[in-house]
């Protein structure tokens, strides 16, 4: 029996329709959520910034004033430039990640064995990598107080009491974690890399850095691409090891915007849900930026693709 | 087997009858209680659960729930649950650690349970538990603040319990030429640096200054708050305090005393217990007021009160306010703070204290000795946000004492915002 046209008119609006529109229904359950929970809190903290509000009574709408006192406030000032120190040193995670994957780059006996070594520090919680490294710097017993002590250097009141220090000291820290992430980015990148060009480079007599520079680095562009988003959004996130190390003491050296945030507006002693809000906007502001970037980027990528 | 039936029912129903009767004379309470509770130490966590299991064999019929909530966590949670899903009875702090809740109309006025007796039996705190007139919540412990010191170091030096500013600092001085650091103190969490602030400040300026200071009344930068931290400032010049101090807790702290590396310890009397666990008899660990700075000021004292309170929202108010009623009442004061429990002091002047060293002369001081006024403490007589950054100006003064000005400049551009509302 031939298939008559009108049987296909018979057809219900959905099936007629059924391809164009399942994208959109798998779409939905992650845009629903992605939507609830990211991006109608963000437009709800700005709102909330224009807001005097300690969180339980009414708010009182105060325009810009809470943006108008962080420019006064030295604690601002401090976790702002706290926060640039994190972008700007935990990149040093990307070239060590690099280096370490290099090395371990190798077909040895046992080699597995050293790669989860290196890969150890990222699998445990940011936690216990705070408590490690207070330890570590602890002005007393401290291994490494006692192992500058070898060398006649002394840092007052142990690195995460001085609060000179003391940034540098929770970076580090925050290094170990994140050169493993970086490190194991690269090993998969370099499975990637193709012989047949390193063989053809080496044939031209390329070796050491040269070869490095350029014939491996740009073959492992996305594994770099992709350290360099999740290093940018751990440093932007650089939240768990100041609660632990140091609660963003001494007398708020070591804060960052994210930390800060949390004191002021969620906090045991912290009531201005609209000045935390305002942080937090501040903190959205210097996100987008990369976002902004990163989305370019892959953008271009995937128009290249095409 | 039927007439067995019968008879264990007949037994049932009378057992029930003769159960009622008994309690009816308590008022007998039926449906639900819901409390939540920050007491998660352990000691404090047996107080509780006895608590809530002597209220429970008095109403046989009442359902209690008990919530345990770590008391850290708990400090951030009590905003969310308040306001959400709110229970019948809950842990908070006396004075204006509860301003903000009481102000958001979360905490229910009962004022009714302190009317009559209970006013006068638990008139040492009422004024803590007081805002514009009307009491937010009943208190069931407190204890005394002061210098509790190694006795065996102080005999060793022959030196005896200092009663003046001079005597104290001599009585440093001879610890620091034998290489112990007079005072112990962990400040990573700053309120320990507020217990010196505070008992320096009363010292120096009276019990009223402090009150005044912490409500916002008095400037940061006055001639008054300046002569505090200066005899502050002798201390730390001395070099009296443990170096590193910014790094430890206050229970990290406790080791430089036990060990003999520091010879005494301005704290809690919620400490003693740990001391004791540490090593330290009533033959090594003793305890003396904090002494006399400006001659003729009428000493006040440090006391924090910890309270129960009713949630506005709470569903069965008054299971809650019988369940306050009772943990007021002087039997249930005495045997919740004595050395087994608590370790602390009953707040029920009917209440006996437990024959304890430490805590005979706690009552004795805040008692007797006290003549200028009982302070809830630094962080909660100031304003949330003014305590917060005012803890972090000492811990830099300790540190730092010449950005002095820097702080007290910084403390009253802070203070005109918080206390503006």
């Amino acid at each position: 029996m031939p298939v008559s046209e009108y049987d296909q008119v018979k057809r219900g609006w959905y099936r007629r329709n059924e391809i164009a529109i399942t994208p959109y229904l798998f779409l939905i359950p992650g845009v629903f959520f992605f939507a609830v929970y990211v991006i109608f809190p963000v437009f709800q903290s700005f709102n909330i910034s224009l807001y005097k509000w300690d969180g339980l009574g009414e708010a009182e709408y105060i325009g810009l004033e809470n943006y108008r006192k962080l420019f006064d406030d030295r604690a601002f000032e401090t976790s702002l430039w706290n926060n640039l120190k994190w972008l700007v040193l935990y990149l040093l995670a990307i070239p060590a990640g690099l280096m370490i994957s290099l090395f371990l780059n190798q077909k040895i006996t046992g080699i597995r064995l050293y790669k989860s070594l290196f890969f150890f520090p990222f699998v445990i919680s940011q936690i216990v990598v705070g408590l490690v490294f207070s330890w570590f710097y602890d002005p007393t017993f401290g291994l490494f107080t006692k192992a500058i002590a070898l060398i006649g250097l002394e840092i007052k009141g142990g690195v995460l009491g001085n609060p000179t220090a003391v940034t540098y000291g929770i970076i580090a820290a925050g290094l170990w974690p994140q050169t493993a992430y970086c490190m194991i980015l690269y090993l998969t990148g370099l499975n990637s890399v193709d012989p047949e060009q390193v063989e053809a480079a080496r044939l031209d007599g390329a070796k050491g850095w040269k070869m490095l520079w350029y014939v491996i680095i740009p073959q492992l562009k996305p594994a770099t691409f992709i350290a360099f988003v999740v290093t940018i959004v751990g440093a932007l996130r650089s939240f768990d090891l100041i609660s632990i190390m140091t609660r963003g003491g001494p007398f708020g050296q070591s804060r960052v915007l994210s930390y800060y945030m949390f004191e002021k507006a969620l906090s045991e002693y912290g009531f201005r849900m609209g000045y935390g809000a305002a942080i937090a906007v501040v903190l959205f502001m210097i996100m987008l930026v990369f976002i902004a970037y990163f989305l370019w980027s892959m953008y271009q990528d995937e128009k290249g693709a095409h | 087997m039927h007439s067995i039936m019968k008879t264990s029912f007949a037994a049932i129903v009378a057992a029930g009858i003769t159960a009622t009767v008994a309690h009816a004379d308590a008022h007998a309470l039926s449906g639900d209680l819901v409390i939540f509770s920050d007491m998660s130490n352990p000691a404090p966590r047996a107080v509780m659960e006895g608590m809530a299991e002597r209220f429970g064999a008095m109403h046989p019929d009442l359902n209690i729930e008990l919530t345990i909530i770590d008391r850290e966590a708990y400090k951030t949670q009590i905003r969310n649950f308040l306001t959400a899903d709110a229970p019948d009875v809950a842990n908070w702090y006396a004075a204006n650690r509860m301003l903000p809740y009481v102000n958001a109309g979360l905490f229910e006025d009962v004022s009714d349970i302190w009317e009559g007796d209970m006013s006068t039996e638990l008139a040492s705190t009422k004024g803590a538990m007081t805002i514009d007139g009307k009491q937010y919540g009943v208190p069931y412990t407190y204890y005394q603040w002061g210098v509790y010191y190694r006795k065996d170091l102080m005999e060793q030096f022959g030196l005896s319990e200092p009663i003046t500013w001079e005597e104290e600092k001599a009585n440093c001085q001879t610890y620091l030429d034998n290489g112990i650091k007079c005072y112990t103190i962990g400040t990573k969490f700053l309120w320990t640096a507020g217990g010196w602030f505070d008992y320096l400040n009363m010292r120096t300026n009276g019990y009223d200054y402090h009150a005044a200071l912490t409500n916002g009344q008095a400037k940061w930068d006055s001639a008054e708050t300046r002569a505090t931290f200066a005899n502050w400032r002798e201390l730390i010049d001395m070099g009296a305090f443990i170096d590193n101090h910014q790094t430890y807790s206050w229970q990290e702290a406790m080791p430089f005393m036990v060990n003999g590396e520091a010879a005494s310890y301005l704290m809690g009397n919620f400490s003693v217990a740990a001391f004791r666990e540490g090593g330290l008899d009533d033959s090594k660990l003793d305890f003396y007021q904090f002494p006399e700075i400006t001659a003729g000021i009428a000493k006040g004292e440090d006391a924090p009160t910890d309270t129960f309170h009713i949630p506005s929202g709470a569903s069965n108010k008054d299971n809650a306010k019988a369940f306050l009623k009772f943990v007021v009442s002087a039997d249930n004061q005495t045997l919740i703070n004595n050395g087994e429990n608590l370790g602390q002091l009953p707040v029920n002047a009917l209440s006996a204290v437990d024959d304890d060293k430490f805590l005979n002369e706690g009552f004795d001081m805040l008692s007797n000795k006290a003549p200028g006024g009982i302070a809830q403490f630094f962080d909660r007589d100031a304003p949330a946000e003014m305590a917060a950054v005012a803890m972090e100006g000492f811990q830099e003064f300790m540190l730092f004492p010449d950005n002095l000005d820097d702080i007290l400049a910084r403390l009253d551009a802070a203070a005109v915002d918080i206390y503006a509302e």
